[in-house]
């Protein structure tokens, strides 16, 4: 976060779009979010010129930290390729000129939506997420004066309520996206729609989680190794989704995996949901079980995007 | 006669006073409530129950007067000087409410289960197999078939909500429970059951009530004492049966006299 104020010609952006006193605000409630890890943080979204659901929140919250330095990861549903990642790629690189790449090694500044990368975070690496709804309360209890004194007093029955409901009505715990989780023992906290397959990932992560929901105003973060236990039950204990085939691409297990359908007779194949990941796996010479067929090839380049939600 | 072994009071109320503005909510009411005893608080619409009702219960603060509660540890304390998490955990645990209207007291967009679960879970009860056979339990304790347990508290009648009410606000246990009109709405076949299943209920746990209620039926069956209000304020009190066939005031004597005879 060096200095990024600069003197600018008219019709030139400021330094990653936001105005500094904008970015002061922004951080300034980043820096309480850290404090108190898992508390929604108030603070003044701004305008931003992408339709809200497009990851504002997100934008501003990277906007806040990016410094000249910075090189800079975009993620959509775990691509690097698809709208969402493009668009906001292609902004950030117009307001702010940094470098930009699809290497999750290489990053500093991870922008992302619904997915952590498959390789595990660094320190000095930071992670930002979009959030839609950033309240887990919000399903179960509406009054915003309610859920904020739920959180003030530790009054978490509700949560639970919730998963009893997916147990009496499925028989398991259905939640498999913004799985609640509790945060240092204390704040229940919404993981953003990320599937829960990568709950674990955020437990005691190496990195600095951010996460911003613009249109619902709110930031908060998790500082790099916290705790972050999965609520669920003692005798329904938290699992993450399991996989019954490799990536078709590359191969690979223990992954979050995507469903694309091939053709209309029925074909479709499971490939990593990480593009950037399985890419890498298939230039070390990694290959899956459907690598070589056609059909398969033309989505090894720009995979399509994630349907199993 | 020992009905009411403990001497000493579980509920004191001092001069209780609630203003609306210039209007008078109640005015200066004051009585104590033993563990084990039922006590109805009658009178006619806008004569003070509900707002009484609902300074007893921490749900509308007075305008004057205290309120005691011996807590669990037996202490006495007065329940506008608790934290609101005492408050609440009190709430959730030694007390229950019971709303006239059941969608008030119920979540109607969740199981009956997970509604009569519900204060078990905030309470901190973490095994869904326990959570679940004790909901069960409770469920046939007031009358609702098992396999309702996962069915929502919409596709219930009147009656069962009530009951359902009922029984997540017991599930804890509580000594003290406060009811706004339970029977209110219901049918008089549904409503006599009903009377049955709490009057066994109270007399099993051994619950302390306050029932607020305009009808006069209900007070007979259900509470040992009774408190007929008016314009705010308490004009007469004592033993249900004494009060009843032998009012003392006019305007008890109305009340009395306006039961339909058939």
């Amino acid at each position: 976060m060096n200095d990024t104020a600069q003197i600018f010609e008219q019709g030139e952006y400021n330094f990653a779009y936001l105005d500094e006193q904008t970015k002061r605000m922004i951080r300034r409630a980043i820096l309480k979010g850290i404090a108190i890890p898992g508390y929604q943080v108030p603070f003044a979204s701004r305008e931003m010129p992408m339709p809200y659901g497009w990851g504002t929140g997100g934008v501003q919250v990277t906007a806040a930290i990016l410094g000249k330095d910075d090189c800079l990861k975009m993620i959509d549903q775990g691509s690097d390729d698809t709208t969402n990642a493009v668009s906001l790629r292609g902004f950030f690189e117009k307001t702010a000129g940094v470098r930009t790449t699809y290497e999750t090694s290489e990053a500093s500044v991870i922008q992302t939506r619904h997915r952590i990368p498959e390789k595990a975070l660094r320190e000095d690496q930071i992670i930002v997420f979009q959030v839609p709804i950033p309240e887990p309360l919000r399903f179960l209890e509406p009054r915003e004066t309610e859920t904020r004194k739920m959180h003030a007093l530790e009054d978490y029955g509700l949560m639970h309520v919730k998963l009893y409901e997916d147990i009496a009505k499925n028989g398991h715990i259905a939640t498999t996206y913004a799985y609640p989780v509790k945060v240092n023992d204390r704040y229940v906290m919404d993981p953003s729609p990320t599937p829960k397959f990568d709950n674990p990932k955020i437990d005691q992560m190496a990195a600095l989680q951010l996460y911003g929901a613009g249109r619902e105003k709110r930031i908060y973060a998790i500082p790099p190794y916290t705790k972050v236990k999965s609520l669920d039950f003692e005798d329904y204990p938290f699992e993450v989704q399991k996989f019954d085939k490799p990536c078709g691409l590359c191969g690979a297990e223990n992954v979050y995996l995507d469903e694309v359908i091939l053709d209309d007779k029925g074909g479709r194949m499971f490939v990593c949901s990480d593009s950037d990941y399985c890419e890498e796996r298939r230039a070390d010479g990694h290959l899956g079980p459907m690598a070589a067929d056609p059909a398969a090839h033309q989505f090894g380049a720009t995979q399509a995007e994630e349907t199993a939600r | 006669m020992n009905a009411f072994p403990s001497t000493d009071p579980l509920l004191q109320v001092h001069n209780v006073t609630r203003y609306y503005g210039d209007r008078i909510g109640c005015a200066d009411v004051s009585f104590d409530l033993w563990p084990g005893e039922v006590l109805a608080i009658v009178g006619e619409s806008g004569s003070g129950k509900t707002t009484l009702l609902n300074c007893l219960s921490t749900r509308l603060a007075p305008t004057a007067g205290a309120i005691e509660y011996r807590m669990r540890d037996g202490t006495m304390r007065n329940l506008y000087q608790l934290t609101e998490a005492e408050r609440r955990l009190l709430m959730r645990t030694d007390w229950g409410f019971v709303h006239q209207n059941a969608a008030e007291g119920l979540r109607m967009n969740v199981s009956a289960g997970a509604n009569v679960g519900e204060r078990l879970m905030a309470v901190g009860e973490r095994h869904y197999g326990n959570i679940r056979s004790t909901a069960d339990d409770w469920l046939g304790r007031v009358e609702i078939e098992s396999d309702r347990i996962d069915d929502d508290p919409r596709s219930f009648s009147g009656g069962m909500r009530q009951r359902l009410q009922i029984a997540r606000n017991l599930v804890t246990r509580p000594r003290l429970v406060f009811m706004d009109e339970p029977t209110g709405g219901l049918d008089v076949s549904v409503q006599a059951r009903l009377l049955d299943l709490l009057r066994r209920l109270v007399a099993d746990l051994g619950l302390s009530v306050v029932i607020v209620t305009h009808d006069l039926a209900v007070a007979r069956l259900l509470s040992h004492r009774i408190m007929v209000m008016r314009h705010g304020n308490v004009i007469e009190s004592g033993l249900t049966d004494q009060v009843l066939d032998d009012p003392r005031e006019p305007y008890t004597q109305l009340l009395v006299s306006s039961i339909l005879q058939v």
